[in-house]
């Protein structure tokens, strides 16, 4: 691989830089180095070049109303791949993300119209379960040492069929429950944007964890034990214990997806977000966070969830057909894993 | 209790590599459905398990984990035919790939039914029980159709089909509508080829609230006049309205759909739905139960609709604002015939 992964994010000759480095950095050394320090750059990049792009293929795409609407449509999923980051930085996967905030979404809405329970309490009760399914993938991974592929492969299976039991496979309807359930779908106007209190729960979310991330013991543990699980260990962070609690924390995210899938849909049905499992990881790969861990971040999630959400609305207003929404999304990730690995191999 | 001890018992025969039959003695009929989370399996289900107790035939149940699981319905016909089943009920998760072993079936003397979903070629099957999806696409059309003329309004219609394969069902339902609403089909195998400047859009929905949902508001954005939405099924409308709500168009703009579930009617009595066209999963599960039970006694296979190659169950169009000139069913009658 050379600099020709950078596709799109600079110009420049393949041939010269590989001559030049020793005499001085060439212009691909210098981008490798930036994105290095600030992986963020290159999805911000993207997300910026397809918003100009789709604007001028349809003037439609650039307005107020769109461009909140989809800030709306990635909503649930950037909550689920906030928890998914956190995962990934420590080098491990969670193929469970999604069925445990649709499962999460199923047990609120049986929690208070099944069991008749105030809205407060069942939806406390929701996110104490989805907290639990995340526990229990971090017991199986730091206590009995599977790989995370494997431990959530297998929480995969086991959440998506509890949730048919426990639901029956019937949607339970918005109006059968109380308020608060579906309040995360209300919406207000600021100028041309409409932001529903999802978005805004979202936001404050990412915006936490950027912070408890950059600037927390925790944050730090998390990115060294990612980075070396080994070194770390000797560093003296508990590994265990920070691989456990990011899986934990996950879990809790996911539920809040959950609750936030509730309000989009003014329902909740059992039948969604088969997918959300994988596109939870793309949305993370795309915002330039490494799947090797220790390397990226909470921002770029959010950055990459957008860039599905841009590509998806603006290709169906450019008017492409869906079949190539796929392959455009597709082609993405495949750039972005590439860059990432590119990105990897500067010198210190 | 003893329902779980079955199972573990069955989980762990199944792990010993011993076959599970609970061994009441009768003959056995299969009922292979595409998964077993979707209310209209699930409804199936219980028609062909009551449809089996009245003619004595023990039921075995089989499922596809998602749409489109062609291999788990596969190992259910082998698990058929080694409990030496007299015949089964299949909705096709894939109309080609299943052939080879609807053939294996044959070969070993059972009577193959589909339900739902034709297999491909369709005579691979000694006969198939379905809906018209063609039909039920056509109903909701007309009375577009009929709605529209009297309102004097221009149509601009939003498309919400299921996914960008092109399968059967899909096809059929979106072709049909478009026919029904007088709008010429180009290729009638192909969904998005006809030029109509009364369609604005199409997009897929997976069938589901989240997909409805995402669909319409990008199709509201590519063209804002939109007032016609067709939906491939009933949880792709509830997700549609969802959108025309946000963006307060929930009043002038009718939606229509097929399936006929309880939350689809519930739907039309709440205005939600202006029209859908109503099956009978419940109806097609009793008929092929009996074709069995037929077959065990006397070796005699079941009969096309004249003029059709599958026996069609009917579909019946659901509605509380009728137009003149195409019949239909109020949302009363509806509650009262729904699956789900």
């Amino acid at each position: 691989m050379g600099q020709a992964e950078l596709l799109g994010v600079s110009h420049m000759a393949t041939t010269a830089a590989d001559f030049e480095v020793r005499r001085h950095d060439s212009f691909g050394l210098r981008v490798q180095h930036t994105l290095h320090g600030n992986p963020v750059l290159g999805p911000l990049a993207v997300l910026i070049l397809a918003i100009i792009a789709f604007s001028i293929v349809n003037v439609r795409f650039f307005s107020a109303a769109n461009l909140s609407l989809v800030l709306l449509q990635v909503t649930v999923i950037a909550t689920i791949a906030l928890g998914q980051t956190l995962i990934i930085l420590t080098a491990g996967i969670d193929l469970s993300a999604g069925a445990i905030a649709v499962f999460s979404s199923v047990l609120m809405a049986q929690f208070c119209v099944k069991a008749g329970m105030p809205a407060v309490l069942a939806l406390l009760l929701g996110f104490a379960c989805g907290t639990a399914m995340g526990a229990l993938n971090g017991m199986l991974v730091t206590r009995i040492k599977l790989p995370p592929f494997i431990v959530t492969l297998g929480t995969l299976t086991i959440f998506f069929s509890l949730n048919s039991v426990v639901s029956n496979s019937e949607t339970v309807r918005g109006s059968d429950m109380p308020p608060l359930m579906t309040w995360t779908g209300d919406a207000f106007g600021i100028g041309g944007f409409q932001l529903t209190y999802g978005s805004i729960i979202m936001l404050l979310l990412f915006g936490y964890f950027f912070y408890a991330l950059g600037r927390t013991a925790w944050g730090r543990h998390v990115y060294a034990t990612g980075d070396d699980v080994e070194a770390a260990r000797l560093a003296g962070i508990r590994t265990g214990r920070v691989l456990f609690s990011v899986y934990t924390v996950a879990g809790l995210l996911y539920a809040i997806g959950g609750w936030i899938l509730i309000g989009r849909l003014a329902s909740a049905s059992p039948n969604v977000g088969t997918e959300y499992n994988l596109d939870s990881i793309t949305a993370v790969v795309l915002g330039g966070t490494s799947l090797f861990g220790g390397r990226g971040g909470v921002l770029g999630t959010l950055i990459g969830a957008l860039i599905v959400g841009v590509f998806r609305n603006g290709l169906q207003l450019a008017g492409v057909e869906v079949v190539w929404q796929g392959f455009a999304i597709g082609l993405l990730v495949l750039i972005a894993v590439s860059l990432d690995q590119w990105i990897r191999k500067v010198k210190g | 209790m003893r329902r779980l001890m079955a199972v573990a018992g069955c989980v762990t025969l199944a792990l010993a590599g011993a076959a599970c039959n609970r061994g009441t003695g009768e003959p056995v009929a299969g009922l292979i459905t595409k998964t077993d989370t979707n209310p209209f399996f699930v409804t199936m289900k219980k028609g062909a398990q009551q449809a089996a107790d009245q003619q004595g035939l023990e039921l075995q149940t089989f499922a596809g984990k998602v749409d489109g699981d062609n291999e788990s319905q596969v190992q259910a016909i082998e698990n058929l035919i080694s409990f030496g089943a007299i015949g089964f009920l299949i909705t096709p998760n894939d109309s080609k790939a299943i052939v080879p072993s609807l053939d294996r079936a044959h070969k070993a003397g059972m009577l193959v039914i589909a339900l739902d979903t034709p297999v491909d070629p369709p005579d691979a099957a000694d006969a198939t029980f379905a809906t018209d999806n063609y039909q039920a696409g056509k109903l909701i059309g007309e009375w577009a159709k009929a709605k529209f003329a009297k309102d004097g309004k221009q149509a601009k219609i939003a498309m919400l089909d299921l996914n960008p394969n092109q399968v059967s069902v899909d096809v059929k339902r979106d072709q049909g509508f478009l026919a029904g609403f007088g709008i010429p089909n180009g290729d009638p195998n192909k969904i998005g080829d006809e030029n109509d400047p009364r369609i604005s859009g199409h997009d897929v929905t997976d069938g589901n609230e989240e997909g409805g949902r995402t669909a319409m508001e990008n199709l509201l954005q590519k063209d804002p006049s939109i007032n016609l939405v067709y939906t491939i099924n009933e949880p792709a409308a509830a997700g549609a309205y969802q959108a025309l709500k946000a963006a307060g168009r929930e009043k002038d703009v009718t939606i229509v759909s097929i399936d006929g579930g309880c939350p689809g009617v519930d739907n039309v009595a709440n205005g939600v739905i202006g029209a859908t066209s109503m099956q009978f999963p419940i109806k097609m599960a009793e008929l092929g139960v009996e074709a069995i039970a037929q077959y065990a006694k006397d070796g005699t296979k079941p009969q096309n609709t004249a003029g059709k190659d599958f026996v069609d169950t009917g579909v019946q169009l659901i509605t509380d604002d009728p137009q003149a000139g195409v019949e239909a069913k109020d949302s009363a009658w509806g509650k009262q015939n729904c699956w789900g």
